[in-house]
């Protein structure tokens, strides 16, 4: 159900680098071939008499999945399209992501969904999926042809960017996942209790005196929706986690039995309210908002105790003209593919909050939560890999980006963890430029 | 100091100095030609994306008080309507070479965008909720003026705090000064988190007569459409400043526009403790001061200033 254009199948030998799987139980230097797309052969001392990448001192690890992407195709390519969002994801070390289907018009029936799985069989640079939105036209009122749109090809369902406000219509689109089968992501709002909020309510929306989301408005919708899916026996994933009280109604939810899983994005996971006080810089508007150091922290404890299931960017491109606005005017949302590793390690794991091989974890869980095949690193296996160099370190935005938009909330950043080669579905899609010009 | 976005961006030697230099100034208004040449060839632009009154003419009457030339620039009926933004506005108007812009904006942050887009100084003259500056000059310099100083004294901020940037102007400036604030409202119109301006927070006027001052906010009307608060007679009855809960040692101020018999009883604003037309008054001099301030310079020396020549 991933769909991507024709890449060449990679026969390259990868001297050198330390390889990391967790899943595979790999943390060693390694010899990692590849011949015809598929990883031939692991060990010590390969020989090659085709292309050589040269690992020493770097890392290798199964490549990422992000299971929450915004691709802006159909209606809003000034933004992104599917060419760029997938050049930013191989950019990312993305091996695969997912769409999210509010776009213009909504991929809201088979139609729309075919032609832009069709469009990506030509554009793609990684393998992409699809979601397709629970209710018609994002509106919360009628349940869309799921199975239809599931043997067209949708991974799952979401209104993401909207919560399934109407309590009622999420009971009905889990009964019906009976026959669909398919995953239901939500976006936890209550826009009676968001309302007009351009941030997080609290000490730096008091002091500027915006309008604030509290934190409540997320939480007590997953609540509900996690005491609907018990009822229903059904499955939900409970999209970008910011509060700290959402990470306790989850566990509250997982201890309950419910089948709940969820995501943290690296901007939630490393960045606070405070940095609004420095500058009203609208690449750091995004819902749900940037939120409280406690929140923050409960985010970490929750990856590390696995109440959080994986790390998902929710990549949302906008336009240099949609961006450069006051700040409540200004559209949510920032960029994150390809500096979501970087941002994390940077962040958590070079400071010794969180080890390495939870993060590599993390950042590839998202595959099995969507029904996708999870990268791993054995013999006989695709070549889904990413090549790190730990050590590099890089200002975020010197060189531009990938994607089309340039609103990453680590734009200006001094990063470390520098993504030097892609391969996806067994092909080479991204080499860093510096290494290639060698 | 080239912009004036933020009472941050002040410190306590910096508003005393304008504030004194505002003084120095109340004479020029005294006189039969009431203007002074120290910004003469200087350009201030007005942009003013809410309606105001006295923000816009006491910023007018200021800037020609000093001699300064005065471009007065609406959002409506200009370019905005169709559909200008905010930066293209700015970079149009900049080729205009203003020395000065002073900018009215329902948006926070906005005079900050604006110091990045053009090479002239901005003065925020209200940005959203956010802050409003020279409203709180003006309101020190008025309880200078009344009690000499404001060191040690207990301000109760009155009203719809959420709403109001004169609140987060006004309790900045007041403690930088040496006073103790207290904001006091509906809790459905204190922000959350508002103690982290360093202010106390109360809910009812119970403990209102240990203030020195009562500074009343404007309480206005769509408030009630949001359920903030249930009618106005409800929030009259609970935080209307009437002669009943004045006591006669308290000092009362209010930005304006009042609304009579709303958050102010008709009694308390004609009384003699009432600093209400003070504060407009002062609105200019003080004005004067942040414009020369901003342009004149402080190192620039102004011979001038200590004995002005008419022009």
């Amino acid at each position: 159900m991933l769909d991507h254009r024709e890449t060449p199948p990679a026969d390259v030998l990868i001297k050198g680098a330390h390889v990391l799987d967790p899943r595979a139980g790999i943390d060693e230097r390694l010899d990692v071939r590849i011949a015809n797309g598929t990883i031939a052969e692991l060990g010590p001392d390969l020989e090659s008499d085709g292309e050589v990448l040269d690992g020493a001192g770097k890392h290798l690890f199964p490549g990422f999945v992000d299971p929450h992407v915004h691709l802006r195709t159909p209606g809003q390519e000034h933004k992104e399209d599917l060419d760029t969002g997938t050049r930013s994801a191989a950019a990312g070390g993305f091996v695969a992501i997912v769409a999210m289907p509010n776009t213009s018009p909504t991929v809201d029936s088979a139609p729309i969904l075919r032609s832009l799985r069709e469009s990506a069989r030509r554009e793609a640079r990684v393998p992409v999926g699809f979601m397709a939105s629970v209710t018609h036209g994002l509106a919360g009122e009628t349940l869309t042809e799921m199975a239809e749109l599931r043997e067209a090809g949708a991974l799952g369902f979401t209104d993401d960017g909207k919560p399934v406000h109407r309590a009622g219509i999420l009971r009905k689109a889990l009964q019906y996942q009976k026959l669909s089968g398919a995953i239901i992501a939500l976006h936890e709002e209550d826009p009676t209790l968001s309302g007009k909020g351009v941030m997080h309510e609290g000490e730096v929306s008091a002091r500027l005196g915006l309008a604030g989301i509290p934190s409540i408005s997320e939480s007590t919708l997953i609540a509900r929706d996690a005491a609907i899916a018990g009822y229903e026996g059904g499955r939900i994933h409970i999209q970008h986690l910011s509060a700290r009280e959402s990470v306790e109604a989850i566990a509250e939810a997982k201890a309950r039995g419910v089948q709940i899983t969820c995501e943290a994005s690296p901007h939630h996971l490393t960045l606070t309210h405070d940095a609004l006080l420095e500058r009203l810089d609208t690449r750091l508007k995004m819902n749900p908002p940037l939120r409280a150091e406690r929140d923050r922290q409960a985010l970490i404890e929750g990856l590390r105790s696995g109440v959080i299931d994986c790390i998902a960017t929710d990549h949302a491109p906008h336009a240099r003209e949609e961006k450069e606005q006051p700040f409540e005017d200004a559209p949510m949302g920032t960029t994150g593919l390809e500096t979501a590793f970087a941002a994390v390690y940077t962040e958590l794991v070079k400071p010794g909050v969180l080890p390495l091989e939870l993060i590599v974890h993390k950042l590839s869980a998202g595959a099995a939560l969507m029904g996708l095949p999870t990268p791993l690193i054995g013999v006989g296996k695709p070549a889904d890999l990413v090549l790190v160099d730990l050590d590099a370190s890089w200002e975020v935005g010197e060189s531009g980006y990938e994607s089309r938009s340039e609103n990453c909330c680590f734009d200006g950043r001094t990063l470390h963890g520098k993504v030097l080669t892609t391969i996806a579905a067994g092909g080479i899609v991204y080499r860093e430029r510096r290494l290639t010009a060698v | 100091m080239r912009h004036l976005l933020s009472m941050e961006d002040l410190d306590r030697a910096a508003i005393e100095r304008i504030l004194d230099r505002a003084k120095t100034f109340t004479e020029v208004s005294e006189r039969e030609i009431k203007k002074v040449p120290a910004l003469r060839g200087r350009r201030v632009l007005n942009l003013f994306y809410e309606s105001s009154t006295r923000t816009r003419s006491s910023f007018e009457l200021a800037a020609k008080s000093l001699s300064a030339d005065v471009i007065n620039f609406a959002a409506s009926g200009s370019a905005v309507d169709k559909g200008e933004s905010l930066k293209d506005t700015v970079q149009t108007l900049s080729a205009y070479r203003p020395d000065l812009i002073v900018i009215r904006t329902p948006f926070v942050g906005a005079p900050e965008l604006v110091a990045r887009w053009t090479t002239a100084g901005v003065v925020n003259a209200g940005d959203g909720k956010h802050e409003h500056p020279t409203q709180a000059l003006l309101d020190v310099y008025t309880l200078r003026e009344r009690l000499g100083s404001l060191e040690g004294l207990n301000i109760w901020i009155v009203g719809d705090v959420t709403h109001s940037r004169v609140a987060r102007s006004n309790i900045i400036a007041f403690q930088m000064l040496g006073a103790k604030v207290t904001v006091c409202g509906p809790p459905t119109l204190i922000p959350r988190g508002m103690e982290a301006l360093g202010c106390d927070v109360e809910y009812t006027l119970d403990r209102l007569h240990e203030a020195d001052v009562v500074y009343t906010l404007r309480m206005q009307h769509e408030r009630m459409t949001d359920s903030f608060v249930p009618s106005l007679r409800e929030y009259a009855a609970q935080y209307q400043i009437d002669g009943r809960r004045l006591s006669s040692r308290q000092v009362l101020m209010h930005p304006g526009p009042v609304n009579r018999g709303v958050e102010l009883a008709a009694e308390v604003i004609d009384s003699p403790q009432a600093l209400i037309g003070q504060q407009v008054a002062a609105g200019v001099v003080v004005r004067m001061a942040v414009l020369f301030e901003l342009l004149a310079g402080r190192s620039a020396p102004q011979p001038a200033l200590s004995t002005p020549v008419p022009a």
